[in-house]
């Protein structure tokens, strides 16, 4: 792989990962060079280190998740440290109250880094305010989801060889979306060109102000992009809630290989999973030969490698 | 029916204050003041004599000479005006006394400078009967420092459905009648309460908020909105509701108070119902008329509020409605919570924010900042509520009640939430920097707060 210039960081400035606004290009380029070193060495036979020897990684999930979570867990423990899961499952009424309570028990336990999935957008944030430990935000509502738009990076950089001066099309259902939220702000970081392309009833309003332009027409949106990358699209917005049908949502906003074509003919294609086959995406476009969405999963536990390591020493040493 | 409108309600809804207060045994006499009587216009400097729990005598000839055998208070040259009448307070009496009780909210009221407080229905069980009104009345006479009368639901549980005993409850001494922090979906309820309200010359106070478009939502929709991926509601939501009502007052003639805008396109609405001289009037809460959207960033669940803070433009333009008085009151809007239903992730976080005490010194700002006159800004805060209601307090001149309160302009100071009185301490103003603050508040003649923090100002009686 190039060498990027933007590596100038001897040590990654924060102590929390919470979101992409407020992350800058070297602090980016620090983390996915740390994650393409450990992608390169998760394809040897000795994968194991022992960085975080003696730590605990807590996986905290309120909301069930199979691959962000598992992608976490093998994280830490390649990197040696003793990673514990938790699923909470919250009642309807007092999710709030189980939120503070549980960070305040679990803070107890001292451990070193929570790893947190929570459905209200700012609840890691919250979090992160009652513990003395390191945070990593796992998806929090439809406010961020950093690490998969640090995955979708370092898998593009890998593939294009660069970030700046791309065009990335980010295509579905952008107003209930935290990963493209991550997304527009992590590329403007790095000096992309980002478009989203939905419905108006899929956009969130202002949406231009985020940094992307703004596409309702996926024919045009698609036009000389670089990236594709789609969205998934929860069924329970596809009966007319949002969109009339799925029928109509594929038709229009399915990626397929008429509106791929509009697309540059190297452009990538990319999905964060778990995908619609169908849906958003056809099945054939999905298994295309640019399809890039299973190298997308592997870069996630390259990239949650690399958070955990570069949180790590910042940790309390003694 | 014919009977009960030909009661004269306005003297029943004054009486019971002023007998809780005992009249103060000896006359005092306000020299030295700043005195200014929001309904004449009056700002001049002079005297007030207060008698029996009345305004005796007023004017310049008071400045420096005390009537014979008065206690005599010396104002410094700072302002004396009618006490503050807050229309939107929310207490905890009846069901959630653990965030605040009218004793609490009362004690909060007179450090602000609020001599009187319309409680809102918003409690459990629901202020929708009579024997609910007369607790509050009880309860307040027994308990508050300040005058409280009570709004009564205009729908039975604030359901929206069916409507109240309107004309009992407000014989019973409802102020006025509302649906509290909810909007009447159902535009049939809204104009038979309209129309059956007028009957008995009743105010109806309607909170406007379209259900549908905020059901999900947290915050004002917008940028900040998007940016930290909260379902927002938009402006629209509520100049909808504002205008189908304006429509439906056109029909039937009724007395109609949006309760508390926020946009400038709803401001709008008013304007031009008012030019079509309709019974309409509006509020703004101080929240809306100093704080915007951005404070929410950071997901500050204090600053969570209903409806939401706004985009900049649209306190802009509420500041603009209070200066040019085409928005008739401001209100606290007092939504006292506690710790743990704000401490929550912002969607899932209460509305509400505390806000009596600070009432003044923050609306104060809009007067340091140029943007209202002193005496448009004390309007909006003491006679048109006043007028509004049916009240006889909230001026400045003979005969009147002596409620009025010693206010010093300039005293700059912090908020420190854990020293408000009131029981809850959700203040979206806590450690900000104010200019100007209450130095006695007097009810009826009686002084029920005095701040001791500044005692050098305020020789003893």
């Amino acid at each position: 792989m190039t060498k990027f210039a933007s590596a100038q960081l001897t040590r990654f400035p924060h102590r929390h990962l919470l979101s992409c606004e407020g992350l800058t290009a070297p602090d980016i380029g620090f983390l996915l060079d740390l994650a393409d070193k450990a992608a390169d060495r998760n394809r040897k036979v000795d994968k194991k280190r022992n960085i975080l020897a003696g730590r605990i990684v807590i996986n905290l999930f309120f909301e069930a998740s199979t691959r962000t979570q598992a992608s976490f867990e093998l994280a830490g423990k390649r990197l040696g440290a003793d990673v514990m899961n938790m699923l909470v499952a919250s009642s309807s009424v007092q999710k709030g109250e189980t939120l503070i309570d549980t960070a305040v028990t679990l803070n107890a336990m001292r451990p070193d880094i929570i790893v947190v999935r929570h459905h209200a957008a700012g609840a890691v944030e919250l979090l992160s305010q009652k513990v003395d430990c390191s945070v990593v935000n796992a998806g929090d509502g439809a406010h961020q989801h950093p690490t998969q738009a640090l995955l979708d990076a370092l898998t593009i950089r890998r593939a294009k060889g660069r970030l700046a001066g791309l065009t990335v099309a980010i295509c579905g259902d952008i107003l209930h979306s935290r990963v493209a939220r991550s997304n527009i702000a992590l590329l403007n970081a790095m000096s992309a060109r980002v478009r989203v392309i939905a419905p108006s009833t899929l956009l969130p309003s202002n949406p231009d102000r985020l940094g992307a332009e703004v596409y309702t027409d996926m024919w045009k949106g698609l036009a000389d992009a670089d990236v594709v990358m789609m969205l998934r699209l929860q069924h329970e917005r596809m009966d007319g809630a949002y969109v009339p049908s799925s029928r109509e949502y594929f038709h229009f906003f399915g990626l397929d290989h008429e509106k791929l074509a509009r697309a540059k003919p190297d452009a990538l294609i990319m999905h964060p999973g778990p995908m619609n086959r169908g849906v958003e995406i056809a099945s054939t476009v999905a298994d295309h030969s640019r399809s890039v969405i299973r190298d997308q999963v592997e870069m996630g536990v390259a990239v949650r490698m690399a958070v955990l390591e570069a949180l790590s020493p910042n940790l309390p040493q003694a | 029916m014919k009977t009960l409108r030909a009661s004269p309600m306005s003297t029943i809804v004054n009486l019971p204050p002023t007998e809780k207060q005992k009249p103060s045994r000896t006359p005092q006499v306000f020299l030295n003041a700043r005195l200014i009587d929001p309904e004449s216009g009056r700002d001049e400097p002079g005297g007030l004599f207060v008698q029996d729990g009345l305004i005796a005598d007023i004017g310049p000839h008071l400045r420096r000479n005390a009537p014979e055998g008065a206690a005599v208070i010396d104002c410094q040259g700072h302002v004396l005006c009618p006490g503050l009448i807050d229309a939107q307070v929310f207490s905890g009496e009846p069901g959630q006394e653990h965030r605040e009780t009218l004793k609490t909210a009362s004690r909060a009221a007179a450090a602000g400078g609020v001599t009187t407080m319309v409680v809102m229905p918003d409690t459990s069980p629901v202020i929708d009967q009579v024997a609910l009104v007369d607790f509050i009345q009880r309860r307040a006479r027994d308990n508050a420092i300040v005058h409280v009368h009570t709004m009564a639901a205009m729908t039975r549980g604030l359901g929206g459905e069916e409507m109240t005993e309107i004309g009992l409850l407000k014989r019973a001494g409802a102020i006025a009648f509302t649906n509290g922090k909810s909007s009447i979906a159902n535009t049939r309820v809204m104009r038979n309460v309209l129309n059956y309200a007028k009957d008995f010359d009743a105010l109806i106070v309607h909170h406007c908020e379209d259900p549908y478009l905020s059901a999900t939502a947290s915050m004002n929709s917008g940028e900040v909105a998007t940016r930290l991926g909260l379902a927002g509601v938009p402006t629209v939501a509520e100049t909808i509701v504002v205008e189908r009502d304006v429509r439906l007052v056109e029909k039937t003639g009724s007395r109609y108070h949006a309760s508390t805008i926020s946009c400038g396109q709803s401001l709008d609405v008013i304007r031009a119902a008012k030019a079509r001289g309709l019974k309409v009037s509006c509020g703004v809460s101080i929240n809306h008329l100093t704080l915007n959207e951005n404070d929410v960033t950071g997901y500050r669940t204090f600053f969570k509020v209903r409806p939401p803070l706004r985009h900049e433009d649209d306190r802009k333009a509420m500041v603009e409605g209070i200066a040019s008085g085409d928005i008739d009151i401001i209100v606290s809007s007092h939504d006292p919570q506690d710790a743990d239903v704000k401490r929550r992730p912002f969607q899932e976080a209460a509305d509400g924010a505390a806000g009596l005490e600070t009432l003044l010194p923050v609306a104060l700002r809009l007067f340091h900042s140029g943007d209202v006159g002193l005496v448009q800004l004390l309007k909006a805060m003491t006679v048109n509520p006043a007028k509004l209601l049916g009240l006889h307090s909230g001026r400045l001149k003979k005969g009147a009640i002596a409620d009025i309160i010693l206010v010093d302009l300039n005293e700059p100071w912090v908020v420190n939430k854990d020293l408000l009185r009131s029981r809850s301490k959700n203040s979206p103003f806590d450690e900000a920097r104010l200019q100007g603050r209450v130095l006695r508040t007097l009810v009826a003649g009686e002084t029920v707060y005095q701040y001791a923090g500044n005692s050098a100002s305020l020789p003893a009686v």
